[in-house]
């Protein structure tokens, strides 16, 4: 009745350790940059532009990562920088996720014309170049945390759509979804009980894929200066900057891109990492 | 004998047109069990899906009656039918390891329809569960019902199948190839479980298969199906000793046996199926379409 598997003792996934531990510092960071960073990251000091990290020659103590072609010291603005990718990753990944997944479902479960409906509309939206439709809307919106957070939501509800609705088609042919059925369960019952609970699992990875996706977006709407104002710090932004001094100062590139990098990265292992736990087969 | 399931000129067909069931007509009579036999894609397991109202929703019921306890189905409103359905009816799904929801304990997927349609409580439901899982002769029924799915092997599961489908004592139970996802000597002790089930409850049940062994050893009456239409009706003692259709007298000359081991398979005359292709036609004319 019981199999082995019982009896061997899932090590708690390396993955999920060190990916749940680099986004667990970074919201550390984000909540309490204030606390934290060495320097104010708007202070300019331009007789001390272009410092190198602390390992190299000529560098000028506490500042751990050098500065930037102002003088801006560059672990302080990557805190910072921290607050907004997290907040937009947060807010504009549970958003992207809640509209996509329940047309998804829908469109899976119900088929017939609601399926027709929404899979066409799926299909004309992801017609459309997303970074050209962000620029985009940007424009329209005016740039601004709200803008950058509906422009990622109105670009990305469709994975969502397509992945969940293809996985609750699959779940919806089961048997046990026509024994429910049987059962006296109503159709819209039966989607919330026995479908989205099996859905879960994809739901969760995409999620915190999508964060992810979000935090690049955000990047990149800020590297092409359509993000929030100027004078807050972005990772996307010091990229940009950093992109014209690359041959003087390496650091001022090279720390946000590492950074941006680990986060994302991250996100996409702590979904793969979580969804697994969350399924009761691979549990 | 009154029947408690009657399925009178039940028409089946796809939205796009070809035509699934012929005028299906059949009578389950209360406490009995009634097979229905045919090849795959006779349209044997429609029957069943059309009266418990789980058809694919490529498909519609173009015409006919299906009259559960004295009601007729069809006329009722989808809400009324389900509702309807679930407390009279219940279904014996053909492969275990889909029919449970994998994401939920045994127990709760037991216990779903006593607290849902019944309003039992909770408690209440559970020991009838443990119960029932009894009586289907599951060993530790409290660890099981804690268990989820992809915990238990496949007869294990058609046992639970089996359980919640009398949880509810219904009046009428429908076995979609209940052995068919089975191996061999697993199928034998399911078989003999909905047996002892069936006499216990006095359920009538619609024995769904494809195995005419399997037919003669628990099945009262049976409906012997080609191509969606009903070829034979008869009582098993007769069907068996007096097969009066030639494609049943085929299909019957067709098992094979296991005292003569070397003897070959002995496959449907092609003539024997020209016969009922032509019935069918007949019948398709007939009914003008």
């Amino acid at each position: 009745m019981r199999d082995a598997r019982e009896d061997v003792k899932r090590p708690i996934g390396l993955r999920l350790w060190l990916s749940g531990g680099w986004l667990t510092l970074l919201v550390l960071a984000a909540v309490f940059a204030p606390l934290i960073a060495p320097k104010d990251p708007l202070m300019q000091d331009l007789f001390l532009g272009r410092m190198p990290p602390f390992w190299m020659d000529g560098t000028e103590p506490g500042y751990l990562l050098g500065t930037d072609s102002l003088g801006r010291d560059v672990l302080s603005r990557i805190l910072y920088g921290a607050r907004l990718a997290l907040i937009v990753a947060l807010v504009a990944g549970t958003l992207t996720c809640i509209i996509g997944a329940t047309l998804g479902l829908m469109a899976g479960y119900y088929r017939g014309w609601t399926d027709r409906v929404i899979s066409r509309f799926v299909d004309i939206w992801m017609a459309f170049p997303p970074v050209l439709f962000a620029i985009l809307l940007i424009a329209v919106l005016g740039p601004g945390l709200m803008s950058i957070i509906i422009a990622i939501v109105v670009i990305d509800w469709t994975r969502f759509a397509r992945v969940i609705r293809a996985e609750a088609m699959s779940q919806g042919a089961m048997d046990y979804v026509a024994s429910a059925q049987v059962a006296g369960r109503t159709r819209f019952g039966t989607m919330l009980t026995e479908i989205l609970p099996n859905v879960l699992p994809t739901i969760v990875a995409l999620l915190t894929l999508e964060m992810g996706i979000a935090v690049i977006v955000e990047a990149i709407l800020s590297f092409v200066n359509l993000s929030i104002s100027t004078d807050s710090p972005t990772w996307g932004g010091m990229i940009a900057e950093g992109r014209t001094s690359v041959h003087q100062a390496w650091w001022v590139l090279v720390f946000p891109l590492i950074t941006l990098f680990l986060t994302v990265l991250s996100f996409s292992q702590l979904g793969e990492g979580l969804k697994d736990r969350f399924d009761p087969v691979l549990r | 004998m009154k029947s408690y399931l009657s399925v009178r000129n039940l028409n089946v067909r796809l939205k796009s047109g070809p035509v699934i069931l012929r005028s299906v007509s059949l009578d389950v009579a209360a406490g009995q069990v009634h097979g229905l036999v045919g090849e795959s894609g006779a349209g044997k397991s429609m029957i069943g899906k059309a009266v418990l109202g789980t058809l694919p929703r490529a498909l519609e019921i173009s015409s006919g009656e299906i009259w559960l306890d004295g009601t007729n189905l069809l006329t009722l409103s989808p809400a009324e039918r389900r509702r309807r359905i679930g407390v009279t009816a219940a279904l014996i799904p053909q492969d275990p390891l889909t029919a449970l929801n994998p994401s939920k304990r045994i127990g709760p997927q037991i216990t779903r329809r006593l607290v849902d349609i019944l309003g039992w409580t909770k408690a209440d439901a559970e020991a009838r569960a443990r119960e029932l899982l009894d009586e289907v002769h599951i060993p530790n029924p409290d660890r099981v019902m804690r268990s989820y799915p992809h915990e238990l092997s496949g007869g294990m599961r058609q046992r639970i199948l089996i359980a919640s489908a009398f949880a509810a004592e219904p009046k009428l139970i429908i076995a979609d190839e209940p052995t068919t996802a089975l191996d061999v000597t697993v199928q034998k002790q399911i078989l003999r479980l909905i047996n002892e089930m069936q006499t216990r409850h006095g359920t009538a049940l619609l024995f769904v298969t494809h195995d005419l062994g399997v037919v003669s050893k628990v099945c009262d009456t049976l409906s012997v199906l080609y191509a969606g239409k009903v070829i034979e009706d008869a009582r098993m003692h007769r069907f068996f000793m007096r097969p009066i259709h030639p494609y049943s007298r085929a299909l019957l000359a067709a098992t094979p046996t296991y005292t003569d081991p070397t003897g070959s398979l002995t496959p449907v005359p092609d003539a024997v199926i020209a016969t009922v292709e032509e019935e069918v036609r007949l019948h398709d004319m007939r009914a003008g379409t």
